[in-house]
């Protein structure tokens, strides 16, 4: 079994063990939070040793060639010498305001103290501390001269719990990424867009909308916001007000099965560009109705929100 | 050298190649998702996992290069078998690709050169 070296710490990987359990059973402290090799918390760097493409799937290509990998989804071909992102991976931020925007939901904006380019409905990673990192997506445009995050409040949630009860504007943190591509493009001004999302799921989607409206997207624009109550549709004076100034863009916030209020509304998908975001259950749901109502494949860009496993 | 329209170019090249891949793999994907008696097969969480492996299966059946051996279909499909995999799942396939193929405007002597490379696939797909 390969060797894994990081710092001062050495260790023997099991069989069939990822770098980062290897890592964390050594009691060597790594952020992560998916364990599923989606967020970029747990994202290394490695200065030796052979890296199988699969652990870096989905990363910026600088980083790729900086020999950036995801551990939790890492099993190594040969031994491993490994170190932190590097310079240039993360950026210092500070927490401008937090803001509630319904019981469980908070509103973070964040004020990176260099360039952080994104597009408006990729994710980030947060970090905390250097051990504490989750990822969010990010809600807001780059002309808005802050970055926006939805937060929802998670049951014994760390980060989550930080942002709720302690952290307040100056607070330092640091920013990573932006990874995903569910984001707006130009280019197909006319085609119709349908948004649809859960809970905070809203967060990119919100992000897209502004994107395409801003852009001078003419086709219609339809955003579904699901939630099991209506105390989770929050953001809904916004979306409304948006929806009377632009005729194209309709909301649609419902606490039925969203899959189904989207079937009624738009029974035949050919020619549509999607964005799916939030619980995965529901974005695999929709992704399949939406592909067999017509979509192709790829015109469905889609975010699962994975929980973090501790 | 020889040209697209040329009697000698592969199977492959006459049905368009890659490109040909490309527009036939949601057609193909959704009428097996669509008929309820091979779907369950095919009705993976990762659509996008499933749509690759579609277009890998494509890509062999058009004559494309491809690394699948024998022994790769038996290993693939193995667990699909215990799950009750069978002749008549074969043929429903078999029959999607044929409908694919036409609704895209394939001669039909091409496609029964694609149904033929399915079909040598069939031992080793049912595990016989």
């Amino acid at each position: 079994m390969p060797t894994v070296s990081f710092g001062n710490h050495i260790c023997q990987l099991q069989d069939g063990e990822t770098v980062l359990d290897g890592l964390l059973r050594h009691g060597i402290p790594v952020a992560h939070a998916c364990k599923a090799g989606s967020c970029g918390s747990c994202m290394l760097r490695a200065i030796s040793g052979g890296i199988p493409e699969s652990a870096q799937a989905g990363l910026k290509d600088s980083w790729r060639a900086q020999g950036c990998f995801l551990p939790c989804v890492c099993h190594p071909i040969s031994d491993l010498t490994l170190a932190e992102p590097g310079v240039g991976a993360r950026v210092d931020a500070r927490i401008a305001s937090v803001r509630l925007l319904s019981a469980d939901v908070i509103r973070v904006h964040l004020a990176p103290e260099r360039e952080f380019e994104y597009r408006p409905g990729q994710y980030l990673t947060l970090f905390a501390s250097p051990t504490l990192a989750r990822s969010y997506s990010i809600a807001s445009l780059p002309s808005d001269g802050f970055m926006e995050l939805h937060v929802r409040r998670t049951r014994n949630g760390l980060m989550s719990g930080w942002l709720f009860g302690e952290a307040r504007p100056r607070d330092a943190v640091q920013l990573q990424g932006p990874l995903g591509d569910c984001f707006y493009t130009c280019g197909n001004e006319d085609q119709p867009l349908l948004l649809a999302g859960t809970g905070t799921g809203l967060a990119p989607l919100y992000g897209v909308l502004r994107d395409a409206l801003s852009s001078g997207h003419r086709g219609p624009i339809m955003l579904f916001h699901g939630a099991l109550g209506p105390e989770g549709l929050y953001l809904g004076d916004e979306l409304r007000s948006l929806s009377s100034r632009y005729p194209n863009f309709t909301y649609t916030p419902t606490t039925d099965p969203i899959d189904r209020v989207v079937a009624a509304q738009v029974p035949k998908t050919t020619g549509y560009r999607a964005f799916l975001c939030g619980d995965p259950a529901v974005v695999q749901l929709l992704k399949r109705k939406i592909f067999l109502a017509g979509a192709a494949m790829r015109e469905i860009h889609s975010d699962s929100f994975l929980p973090a496993i501790l | 050298m020889h040209n697209m329209s040329s009697p000698t170019s592969s199977l492959f090249e006459q049905i368009g190649g890659q490109p040909a891949v490309e527009a036939a793999v949601d057609n193909f994907y959704r009428r097996v998702l669509s008929d309820d008696t091979v779907s369950h097969f095919f009705d993976t969480v990762d659509l996008d996992r499933q749509r690759a492996k579609q277009k890998a299966f494509l890509t062999m059946a058009f004559g494309g290069p491809h690394n699948y051996s024998g022994k790769d279909m038996r290993t693939a499909h193995a667990r699909l078998v215990v799950a009750g995999l069978n002749d008549a799942h074969f043929d429903a396939i078999v029959g999607h690709l044929g409908g694919t193929l036409a609704e895209l405007g394939v001669a039909p002597e091409l496609i029964a050169q694609v149904a033929a490379i399915a079909e040598s696939t069939r031992a080793d797909v049912l595990g016989r």
